[in-house]
């Protein structure tokens, strides 16, 4: 495999220039992710507007792929609602760990197949994404009467 | 020939060397692999697999226990292993050398056995802030067992520790120094015998970690007179999964055993047991024999190989690397004390170490990306993790130069 599957430009420009860079204050959910093996620490806050995410961001010290990753995360799912978060959420699982996952429709996204091919560097990418799950379920415990014990 | 006798270096030959580790004949990514992971574990030469498979093949069996034939030439040759301990640490006795499983484990031991029934609250531990988890955790978990305090030894711009501070936390109520010889992070390497002598000349006994020291100084425990000392055997191109405690004899024969179990006893009732002579008496269980061979093996290596010239060897390709790699716009050198051994830790701006790591993966070039298991160190150098190169005596000039191109194309794909 090649260096540019892993560092595609789409992921180093993220790196370089992360978008939704930062934390909202006030926020309905904060979590942070830590990836020890790497020192990678990134906090992701949100805000939510009934079942959609209204806003989010994320700050922190982390590699590229890790960085970009978060990046692009904030982008494709500002303004979306939790099934659709959810399902992409699958999806980038997918596409980090299992060869035959298709990256079509995953738009900017899709640039992490190339992290497949590097197993060191999947929780690098994925990291993000467990920790937006995290701040998920913290605004989903806050919220009465969206746990199901049913 | 004047050049050769005029230089020792000249004389060593690393490619004969390098021929003796078969791993090291390998591609990664295409390319010569140079391996720059040995802070992390270094390989094996011929010498030592040869020996865990002679051992494996001929001489298997439990150890102080049968009467059978391989029985004894196993016990034989572990307590070999022993003796080839004691005289590599030039210990008094095969009674102060403890087999552990490593580093990690004679620590633990120390901490739990002297530690647990000698601290008590409000009582010192001096450690340094160099320490990697091993030599920190343990004292941690016997502190907060026993009411004791950690006081921690901070570091100077370079990397040194602050002798004088240390001299200034030496009280009354310090009951020991656990303190690193080597920096795994940085690559410094510690007066302990300042630490020693100042230590006892308080009564304060001092451990060392010298997990990253044994494969590049040499260790005399008696001349150093270090009440405690530990090591891996897979930093001393020995096998995983075997280390030594190295203890004073009159400080263990005082200490109650850690763990209970087989061989570590004398007689055993159902009400109570009482225990083996040294060193049996800190070897509950069967004992790793074919890690203790193996690294017997690896001592006789490093010392038919010299380890002032491996020493000599790698200090030079640290200057080189460090001037190599100084040259490089953005990259700075963590760790810069006038006394290193063998480990470069660097950072490039703009580059965070683990894609540093995954660049230099993919030109064959093997380092560490990462915390190096020295959290607070790289807390209080505001950093997440460094890259870090750390070189063997098989290590090669050839590598120096491989490692330099790889970082510039890091640079290359990054900015």
């Amino acid at each position: 495999m090649e260096l540019t599957d892993l560092y595609r430009e789409v992921i180093l420009d993220h790196n370089k220039h992360p978008r939704n860079f930062g934390r909202l204050d006030p926020h309905d959910a904060e979590a942070k992710g830590h990836n020890p093996l790497c020192g990678d620490r990134l906090t992701v806050t949100l805000l939510r507007d009934g079942d959609r995410i209204a806003d989010i961001r994320f700050e922190g010290n982390g590699c590229a792929i890790s960085v970009a990753s978060a990046s692009m995360m904030t982008e494709a799912i500002k303004g979306k609602d939790r099934a659709t978060v959810d399902a992409l959420f699958q999806r980038i699982h997918a596409l980090l760990t299992d060869a035959g996952a298709s990256s079509a429709d995953l738009g900017k996204l899709a640039a992490l197949s190339g992290v497949r091919t590097f197993p060191a560097r999947v929780k690098c990418a994925s990291l993000c994404w467990h920790t937006l799950n995290a701040a998920l379920a913290q605004a989903d415990a806050a919220t009465p009467g969206t746990i199901s014990t049913e | 020939m004047n050049a050769l006798r005029r230089s020792g270096h000249a004389a060593y030959d690393v490619a004969r060397l390098r021929s003796e580790f078969p791993i090291l004949a390998q591609q990664v990514n295409g390319r010569p692999l140079a391996y720059l992971d040995n802070g992390a574990s270094t390989q094996r030469p011929r010498a030592v697999i040869d020996a865990v498979t002679h051992y494996e093949t001929h001489l298997h069996a439990n150890v102080h226990r049968g009467v059978h034939t391989l029985s004894q030439l196993a016990t034989d040759a572990f307590e070999g292993a022993r003796e080839r301990v004691r005289r590599f640490l030039n210990a008094a006795s095969t009674r102060e050398i403890i087999f552990t499983s490593g580093t990690t484990a004679a620590i633990n031991l120390v901490a739990q056995s002297w530690g647990r029934s000698r601290l008590g609250p409000d009582d010192e531990i001096i450690v340094s802030a160099l320490e990697h988890h091993a030599n920190l955790v343990p004292w941690q978990m016997a502190a907060a067992a026993t009411g004791a305090r950690l006081r921690v030894v901070p570091i100077d711009e370079y990397g040194q520790i602050r002798l004088e501070a240390f001299h200034a936390l030496l009280n009354e109520r310090t009951r020991l120094v656990a303190m690193t010889h080597v920096s795994n992070a940085l690559g410094t390497v510690v007066p302990i015998q300042h630490v020693i002598d100042a230590a006892h000349h308080v009564g304060v006994p001092v451990l060392i970690d010298g997990a990253q020291a044994v494969a590049h100084l040499p260790v005399n425990v008696r001349e150093l007179d270090c009440d405690f000392y530990c090591f891996s055997g897979h930093k001393l191109y020995g096998p995983t999964g075997i280390g030594v405690l190295y203890g004073r004899e009159a400080m263990l024969d005082a200490m109650p055993p850690w763990q209970g179990g087989g061989d570590m006893i004398r007689t055993v009732s159902f009400e109570a047991s009482t225990w083996n002579d040294l060193p049996y008496k800190f070897e509950a269980g069967t004992p790793n024999m074919s890690g203790a061979i193996g690294l017997a093996a690896a001592m006789d290596f490093l010392e038919s190989v010299g380890i002032e010239h491996a020493a000599a060897h790698e200090h030079a390709l640290l200057n080189a690397a460090t001037a190599a790699l100084m040259r490089i716009p953005g990259v700075h050198i963590h760790g810069t004390a006038d006394d290193k051994a063998a480990v470069l830790s660097f950072t490039l701006k703009g580059v965070h170490p683990h894609d540093l790591g995954t660049i230099l993966d993919h030109e064959g070039v093997a380092i560490r990306a990462g915390h190096h298991c020295a959290m607070p160190l790289m807390d209080l150098l505001g950093l997440p993790a460094t890259a870090r190169a750390s070189f063997a005596l098989y290590s090669t000039m050839a590598e120096v130069e491989q490692l330099d191109a790889a970082v510039r194309k890091a640079v290359e794909v990054f900015l």
